[in-house]
């Protein structure tokens, strides 16, 4: 639904408005980049929005949720904006976009290697696959320290060659 | 949007299923309340971080499924988590025991990640779209549990006698208590019928003693022939009752509290 003189559809508008909110716990990266946004519909009564949590228990959501209503609402394009929490297709870190995948290594965050976590369905055989890029110097020689980091989806690592700790965003 | 298949279910199965959401549930809740109790006291600094991340994402995960729980049963899921007595929860009896020590710990963590694996792995199957992507996007989740749970393992079974020793001993305690993470539901055989549950859950366990067997035994030697009983998720602990008192203290001073 085009408006006579418009360029951009009511859409168009609303992933352009959400391209402009940053991630309540990386800033450096928006919704769009982090690929958390599944979708966007907008009707007559409300605009709908997927939203497709990084982690279950994030508790980011809520703020997402909020920034979104509070954004997009003010477009005016209906008389309310539902935000969906959908795991339908869950997200993966796969979904960060490239120029999200740039911002991250800007901020001093690896990006997350492609594809999932571990290999194998049997415990002999599972093994994670732990592997990440210094931000700083590009450096492979780097350590997993903790799987498990200051957020949920934060892991920490260390780089053998220019020393620096460094946080990876997790491969999931 | 994606139109989700949802299966037409009859009232017994739709019960069925209430029961089977509420004990996965209970189960990620509880022990997620009792990893969070060694926030602050864990061996070392990167432990700390690591039980409290665990316990925040099972907590999460809780909080999902009595959501999905709440909208079956036109409930409300704040209520479901803080509003219930002790001995209306239908967590495990391995879930039942207070954390001990740190072997105590590492030993349910990995009796608890192995089964959960089995688990969800079966759910992910499940007709029940909406239970299916949330198994799926918890079983990524939880492979990083379950990769922590074994090294830890391996750390204190190939460690000094004594870390050694109490391992052995804690697996040997809980090992009963663990069958009870597939204890049979009420109503089981119709969510079998429906699909929403791949096999009957003594299966499941079949198949999770198959695997861990293997790993346990070179450090506990032969572990008893054990099964799931059918009291497994409505027996309840002094320990238990503890701690249901310390996460229901802010629900039950302000009512209005929300997660």
């Amino acid at each position: 639904m085009v408006m006579p003189g418009s360029v951009r559809s009511p859409e168009e508008r609303v992933w352009d408005e959400l391209g402009g909110i940053a991630d309540p716990e990386i800033p450096a990266i928006s919704l769009v980049d982090l690929g958390v946004i599944g979708s966007v519909a907008v009707h007559d009564d409300a605009v709908r929005v997927e939203l497709l949590p990084t982690f279950v228990g994030c508790p980011a959501i809520a703020v997402m949720q909020d920034r979104i209503r509070e954004r997009v609402g003010a477009l005016n394009l209906a008389e309310r904006v539902e935000v969906e929490i959908s795991f339908d297709p869950p997200w993966t870190s796969d979904r960060i976009s490239p120029q999200g995948r740039e911002r991250l290594r800007m901020s001093g965050f690896a990006p997350p290697q492609f594809g999932p976590a571990a290999v194998g369905s049997d415990l002999a055989e599972l093994t994670v696959l732990s592997i990440a890029e210094c931000p700083y110097c590009g450096s492979r020689n780097t350590t997993m320290e903790n799987a498990f980091g200051p957020t949920l989806c934060r892991a920490i690592y260390h780089c053998a060659d220019c020393r620096q700790p460094f946080e990876q965003f997790k491969r999931v | 949007m994606t139109v989700r298949f949802v299966p037409q279910l009859d009232l017994a199965q739709r019960e069925a299923l209430a029961e089977l959401l509420l004990s996965l549930a209970d189960d990620e809740f509880v022990i997620g309340f009792w990893d969070s109790e060694w926030t602050g006291i864990a061996p070392m600094l990167e432990e700390d971080v690591a039980t409290s991340s665990i316990a925040q994402d099972e907590i999460g995960h809780a909080k999902a499924l009595y959501e999905m729980l709440a909208e079956l049963t036109d409930d409300d899921a704040d209520r479901i988590a803080y509003g219930r007595a002790a001995e209306d929860f239908r967590h495990a009896a391995l879930l039942n025991h207070a954390r001990r020590d740190w072997a105590f710990s590492v030993a349910r963590r990995y009796l608890y990640e192995t089964a959960d694996a089995v688990r969800l792995t079966a759910l992910a199957a499940s007709t029940y779209e909406p239970l299916a992507m949330l198994a799926g996007k918890m079983r990524r989740e939880e492979t990083y549990h379950l990769l922590h749970a074994d090294a830890w393992l391996r750390r204190l079974a190939d460690g000094a006698a004594e870390p050694r020793e109490r391992l052995a001993s804690a697996l040997r305690t809980l090992w009963a208590d663990a069958q009870e993470l597939f204890a049979p539901l009420d109503g089981e055989a119709a969510l079998v019928r429906a699909g929403v549950l791949r096999e009957p859950m003594h299966a499941l366990d079949t198949e999770w003693q198959g695997q861990v067997r293997r790993r346990l035994e070179p450090i506990t030697g032969e572990l008893p022939a054990a099964a799931p009983t059918a009291d497994g998720r409505t027996r309840r602990t002094d320990e238990f009752a503890w701690l249901h008192g310390e996460f229901t203290s802010v629900a039950s001073s302000e009512e209005a509290a929300i997660w």
